[in-house]
């Protein structure tokens, strides 16, 4: 049986995560990818366009114009009774969606896998990536989020699959989008980022948190990202937090700006394959995870940083 | 408006969790145990809504062990006005508790069940999405703020890159983010007046809920450590060594 690949779009393209999502389902099968939309044809082009994807099915209609759980979760659970393996990425809109499908179909969710050793058989992370469990299941229909640093993006080009249309399920209306506010941003997105510059606490306000942690990022062509201290302080928006309870990152080059490096903090970015850390307390933990650090004061090596950077 | 809370017992947010030397498990022997921290916002959610004369009692229920009384405990403290205990030494999974959700919902019938997003032992982030599919519901996860109307609730929801509005027919489910509100200090007259706050116990044979786990834990492990790099005197050196040495400029 072919495998399910639930993917995460605006309609006009497809989200990051679903490129890191069709490499996991590559590994257990021929892949299949549902694009459920409203005037999603351009999504649904780009789907059949990635590498690996062998079919693309299309459920096109208002009620899927943003996303909405309940009424998607109704048209997955029929198409998915099809599959050996239902997969969706561990973003939000996995997280929200997934967990509902694996009820209706009366089987457990294996939530935000890291690796796949068998088709029954994954690794994910618990206790905030302290520990890494191996799992089994024993259910008929395997629903699975993948955590999407953890598997390469597919190639967006190389595939030419069919696209073929599905049936629209009844919709329950049980819930309405009433409306979106989107923190508008030229950076690129925390979760695909190559490189990202993070500030903490230490920044001492939102106004330092823009004027220090902003130009380093833009200097590099970096996304944004703040520790929880810094979040809950106020100095940036929840969306930019890294960490247990926030975003799970893995970019090649990752600056920790005056974060003392907490366990939750690094649970969501000691998989960066760089680590930099620039922080005053020559004995804070970010030290023990970082590649390079500079002990010194945030305020003065981040100019000399962008200095350095502009010669 | 009844509210129906659920609350974990988990190993305390503080504690760095071990591996048990045989690999089988968690060692959670002998350390403490707290409320799971987003369902304690799940819990302050409710009693601001009764306090704000929304809501009309709050019923907190937690499944698990006989310890589990604790936590429920701390939640009469917090101000919930009665418990309920399902009592099991079972392994319960997200689909399991979600039934066990499902069936004291369906007793209690309340408009609105609050949960965390997510227990900070198996990061599952399942069990409140599993409970309003098994009962019909609406759901709005990660939640950061809550209106309650008189037929149906806004739900301002944290998502990637920014914030999204539903509205939801009730009932309703809602799982608790980190910015819904930060949870009330106890104070001790509570924790005194909540020890005679009615708890009710039953099981899941009661329940008629089969909560034999799905998954099966093969093993457990510690993932790799990194370990600490090197120090560079200043930001020259770092760009040189991250040019040359890392290759990521």
């Amino acid at each position: 049986m072919a495998i399910l690949v639930i993917a995460e779009h605006d309609n006009q393209g497809l989200k990051a995560g679903t490129l890191n999502t069709v490499t996991a389902a590559a590994k257990l099968g021929e892949v299949h990818v549902l694009v459920a939309g409203h005037n999603a044809a351009a999504a649904a082009d780009a789907a059949k366009s990635v590498a690996g994807v062998s079919k693309v099915l299309l459920a096109d209609a208002a009620q899927y114009a943003h996303g909405l759980a309940e009424s998607l979760s109704a048209l997955v659970v029929e198409v998915a009774k099809g599959y050996s393996h239902v997969l969706a990425p561990a973003t939000s809109f996995g997280k929200n969606l997934l967990p509902r499908v694996a009820a209706l179909l009366d089987v457990a969710q294996i939530s935000e896998i890291t690796a796949i050793e068998s088709a029954d058989t994954f690794v994910r992370p618990v206790y905030a990536g302290n520990v890494l469990a191996t799992v089994q299941s024993a259910d008929a229909i395997k629903v699975i989020t993948v955590r999407t640093t953890a598997f390469d993006a597919a190639a967006a080009q190389g595939g030419s699959a069919a696209v073929e249309s599905v049936a629209v399920a009844a919709d329950p209306q049980l819930s309405s989008f009433i409306g979106q506010e989107l923190t508008k941003s030229d950076r690129p997105e925390l979760g695909a980022a190559k490189i990202i510059v993070s500030g903490g606490r230490a920044l001492g306000s939102e106004e330092q948190f823009k004027a220090v942690i902003e130009p380093l990022a833009d200097k590099l062509g970096a996304a944004v990202g703040a520790s929880r201290a810094a979040v809950d302080a106020g100095y940036a928006p929840n969306d930019y937090q890294v960490g247990q309870t926030g975003k799970v990152v893995a970019p090649q080059l990752y600056f920790a700006v005056g974060i003392s490096g907490a366990i939750q903090h690094l649970a969501g970015m000691k998989d960066s394959k760089v680590i930099v850390a620039i922080n005053k307390d020559e004995e804070a933990p970010i030290f023990q995870v970082a590649d390079y650090g500079i002990v010194g004061d945030l305020f003065t090596v981040v100019p000399e940083l962008l200095a350095e950077l502009s010669k | 408006m009844k509210v129906l809370v659920a609350v974990k017992r988990v190993v305390d947010y503080n504690v760095k969790v071990r591996v048990k030397a045989d690999g089988s498990d968690v060692d959670v022997a002998n350390v403490k145990m707290s409320m799971n921290p987003f369902d304690e916002i799940a819990v302050e959610e409710a009693v601001r809504l009764k306090e704000a004369g929304k809501a009309t009692e709050i019923v907190v229920v937690s499944m698990g062990v006989k310890q589990c009384e604790e936590t429920l405990r701390t939640a009469l403290a917090m101000g919930a006005d009665r418990a309920i205990l399902v009592e099991t030494d079972t392994e319960l999974q997200p689909l399991a508790v979600a039934k066990l959700l499902k069936a004291v919902a369906d007793k209690e019938q309340p408009q609105l069940l609050i949960v965390g997003k997510q227990a900070i032992d198996d990061d599952a982030n399942q069990t409140g999405q599993m409970a309003a599919a098994l009962l019909g519901w609406s759901q709005g996860a990660f939640a950061s703020k809550v209106d309650v109307a008189a037929e149906t609730v806004d739900v301002i929801r944290e998502i990637d890159g920014g914030l999204e509005t539903l509205k939801l027919r009730l009932p309703a489910v809602v799982t608790a983010d980190l910015r819904l509100n930060e949870p009330r200090f106890i104070k001790l007259p509570n924790i005194m007046a909540a020890k005679k706050k009615p708890l009710e116990k039953t099981s899941p044979a009661d329940l008629g809920v089969d909560v034999t786990p799905r998954l099966k834990t093969l093993k457990v492990a510690e993932p790799a450590k990194r370990s600490a790099g090197i120090k560079v005197a200043n930001a020259a050196e770092l760009v040189a060594k991250l040019k040359n040495d890392a290759k990521v400029l």
